[in-house]
């Protein structure tokens, strides 16, 4: 049997907005097991970033349990959740969010450097085998002004790589991204998944979808569809397939 | 731990050389700040050195015994009507003072000095050949006069400079010419080097000094005498040497347990102290002058800080996201405060020199840097950097992570 990295069950999550009280999700249960990869659906305002937010540990919900990797993380306060995040999840933004004017592989060793049990040398190792990893290995003393969409995107998620997260969270990753460098970055994932990454990724692009092996669809707060794919669309051949565009 | 602080460390360094103008511009207030600081009690110190240096030119062991004001049946009398002071009470200090060195009686007259055609008004002072040991004073020519003619009253002077110039305006060797005051002839036997004007602008060698004898019979028809001045053994014995004479003299003068001392004795330590305390003021005053621009250097670092917090959320959100805890944020932008100060400060320690030296060489002021100066300013914008950090600082580690991530 295979291990469940998220467990979530009826999650319900409350903002006030003034004197209004939204509810965002009303009552999601939902596992995710090691090797999975999973495509969170919805359109805007179905709650589906809400999620995200809450199993990144970033958020916590206003009822209901939630467990990752074992560790039930209800009740932890501020500073444990920012342990969770740095040791167990790697998140990627769709706007990338790398720190400007610093290298790529300054940016690939954030996440190692407040984590207290590697050292120096050892984040060094690890940023460079990350970057090497999404195919940047000649391009670390880059900073993100000098690197194209798809570059940075690729640093953002050697930065998720290095503290080897037991969950990748992507929230609209290929959002800023055209067709082509989407497919190279779900090319990327998928190569990931393969090696045995556990993927969690939001999105509202249908097509994008047809890479994971499994489809959430959330709709005002609730779980709407959940389905496993027979077919998996392989991004490196969607990739090949596409006309020929003239480099340089 | 260690390593993390290292790289929270490394973090701020990299801020604040990423963005090299506005960190000069924070700096400057500091730099200005600390510089003026330091300048300022550069030259508070200076000039309570050099105050000091000219009261112990005039004899820094030195001890002025005046007649006290005195009750005298209830009613209380004027210093100077008081003739409480006589050659009895310097023999016996003479006689049982183990910490002083040089004891004279002093009575002193004011008049007319004259020679043929020359005259000129001055004070003779009338003492013992010790005066000159204890008010540290050479002569420059001829010879003081000695005990014998102490004893036997002579009408023998030794004059100031002033004195000198007024009376023999030809230059002619004043040595063995005979002068008048009030009608009294004096044989000039010896010239007193020249001192110039004292801190309180009173030309000192503007004197007769002759031999007390004389002044108390000739001149003043009194027996008893207006002042004793006398030196402690050393500078460091001055404040028991005032004890032993007021022991010795209580005795002499039969005082009662209850009774008020009819004499007061001064050392020149009330004196440096009563000046000290004066440029003290002023050097309170520069300092808190100076503290201003400090205070405003320390809230150009907050208004900074407030900034570059605002500027990075995103940074902030992204950081927290992939794992900095508050506390790691907090730390961050308070090392980057402190770093900023500091330098700021070691720039304007150095700066603070450069005037200092300035004020010395240009304007010729009186200046000392102390250590204490340079450690209590350095000190003080340390503190602002992160009193004055502290605050955005705390700001910037309460952000929650997700609206800071979304903060456009």
């Amino acid at each position: 049997m295979e291990k469940t990295i998220i467990n979530v069950h009826d999650l319900k999550r409350d903002f006030r907005m003034g004197d209004e009280i939204v509810h965002a999700l009303k009552g999601v249960s939902m596992q995710i097991k090691e090797g999975e990869f999973v495509t969170i659906m919805g359109s805007s305002g179905s709650g589906k970033s809400t999620l995200l937010n809450i199993i990144g540990c970033l958020d916590s919900p206003t009822s209901g349990s939630y467990e990752i990797d074992g560790v039930p993380v209800n009740k932890l306060g501020r500073n444990e959740l920012a342990t969770i995040r740095n040791e167990k999840i790697g998140f990627i933004f769709q706007s990338y969010n790398l720190l400007p004017r610093t290298t790529a592989l300054e940016n690939v060793e954030l996440p190692l450097i407040y984590n207290n049990k590697v050292s120096a040398q050892e984040r060094q190792k690890r940023a460079v085998n990350a970057l090497k990893m999404v195919g940047l290995g000649d391009r670390m003393g880059h900073t993100p002004s000098q690197l194209s969409g798809g570059q940075q995107q690729r640093v953002a998620i050697a930065r998720c790589l290095v503290n080897d997260p037991v969950i990748i969270l992507a929230d609209e990753a290929t959002g800023n991204l055209d067709t082509r460098t989407s497919y190279e970055i779900m090319a990327l994932f998928q190569d990931l998944n393969k090696k045995g990454k556990t993927i969690a990724f939001v999105t509202h692009e249908q097509d994008i979808a047809e890479f994971s092996g499994r489809t959430i669809v959330l709709k005002d707060g609730h779980i709407i569809k959940d389905e496993k794919k027979q077919r998996i669309m392989d991004a490196a051949q969607k990739l090949a397939d596409l006309p020929k565009e003239d480099d340089e | 731990m260690k390593t993390r602080l290292l790289n929270l460390i490394k973090i701020a360094l990299k801020a604040i050389v990423l963005n090299k103008m506005r960190t000069l511009l924070t700096m400057l207030g500091i730099i200005i700040g600390v510089a003026s600081v330091i300048a300022m009690l550069a030259i508070g110190e200076g000039s309570k050195k050099s105050i000091k240096d000219q009261i112990s030119s005039m004899g820094s062991n030195m001890l002025t015994i005046r007649p006290g004001s005195d009750m005298r049946g209830g009613v209380r009398m004027g210093s100077s009507e008081t003739q409480s002071l006589r050659l009895d009470d310097f023999e016996a200090l003479k006689e049982k003072a183990t910490l002083l060195a040089y004891v004279t009686p002093q009575v002193n007259g004011s008049g007319q000095a004259i020679n043929g055609a020359n005259n000129w008004p001055t004070t003779i002072y009338g003492v013992n050949p010790e005066y000159l040991d204890i008010k540290v004073w050479e002569l420059t020519d001829g010879s003081m006069f000695t005990n014998l003619e102490v004893r036997t009253a002579a009408k023998v002077a030794v004059v100031g400079q002033t004195v000198v110039d007024n009376l023999f305006p030809n230059g002619e060797n004043p040595i063995g010419k005979m002068i008048r005051f009030n009608s009294i002839p004096f044989k000039i036997i010896g010239v007193l080097e020249e001192k110039g004007e004292s801190n309180f602008g009173q030309d000192q060698d503007d004197i007769i000094i002759a031999p007390y004898t004389t002044i108390q019979k000739r001149i003043l028809a009194i027996d008893y005498i207006q002042a004793i001045v006398a030196s402690a053994i050393s500078e460091d014995k001055a404040e028991a040497a005032v004890d032993e004479i007021t022991t010795i003299l209580r005795s002499q003068h039969k005082l009662g347990v209850n009774e008020q001392d009819d004499f007061n004795v001064f050392s020149m330590d009330e004196l440096i102290d009563t000046f000290s305390s004066t440029s003290e003021m002023l050097t309170v005053l520069l300092v808190a002058i100076a503290s201003i621009s400090l205070l405003i250097g320390g809230i150009g670092i907050m208004n900074i800080m407030y900034v570059s917090v605002k500027e990075r959320t995103r940074e902030i959100g992204l950081r927290m996201a992939v794992g900095a805890k508050g506390g790691d944020i907090l730390v961050q932008f308070l090392i980057e405060a402190v770093l900023i100060s500091v330098t700021g400060g070691i720039i304007g320690v150095i700066l603070g020199f450069g005037a200092t030296f300035f004020i010395k060489s240009i304007l010729g002021w009186p200046t000392i840097i102390t250590t204490y100066s340079v450690i209590v300013s350095f000190a003080v914008c340390a503190i602002t950097g992160i009193f004055f950090g502290w605050y955005p600082s705390r700001k910037a580690s309460a952000l929650d992570p997700i609206s800071a991530l979304r903060y456009e």
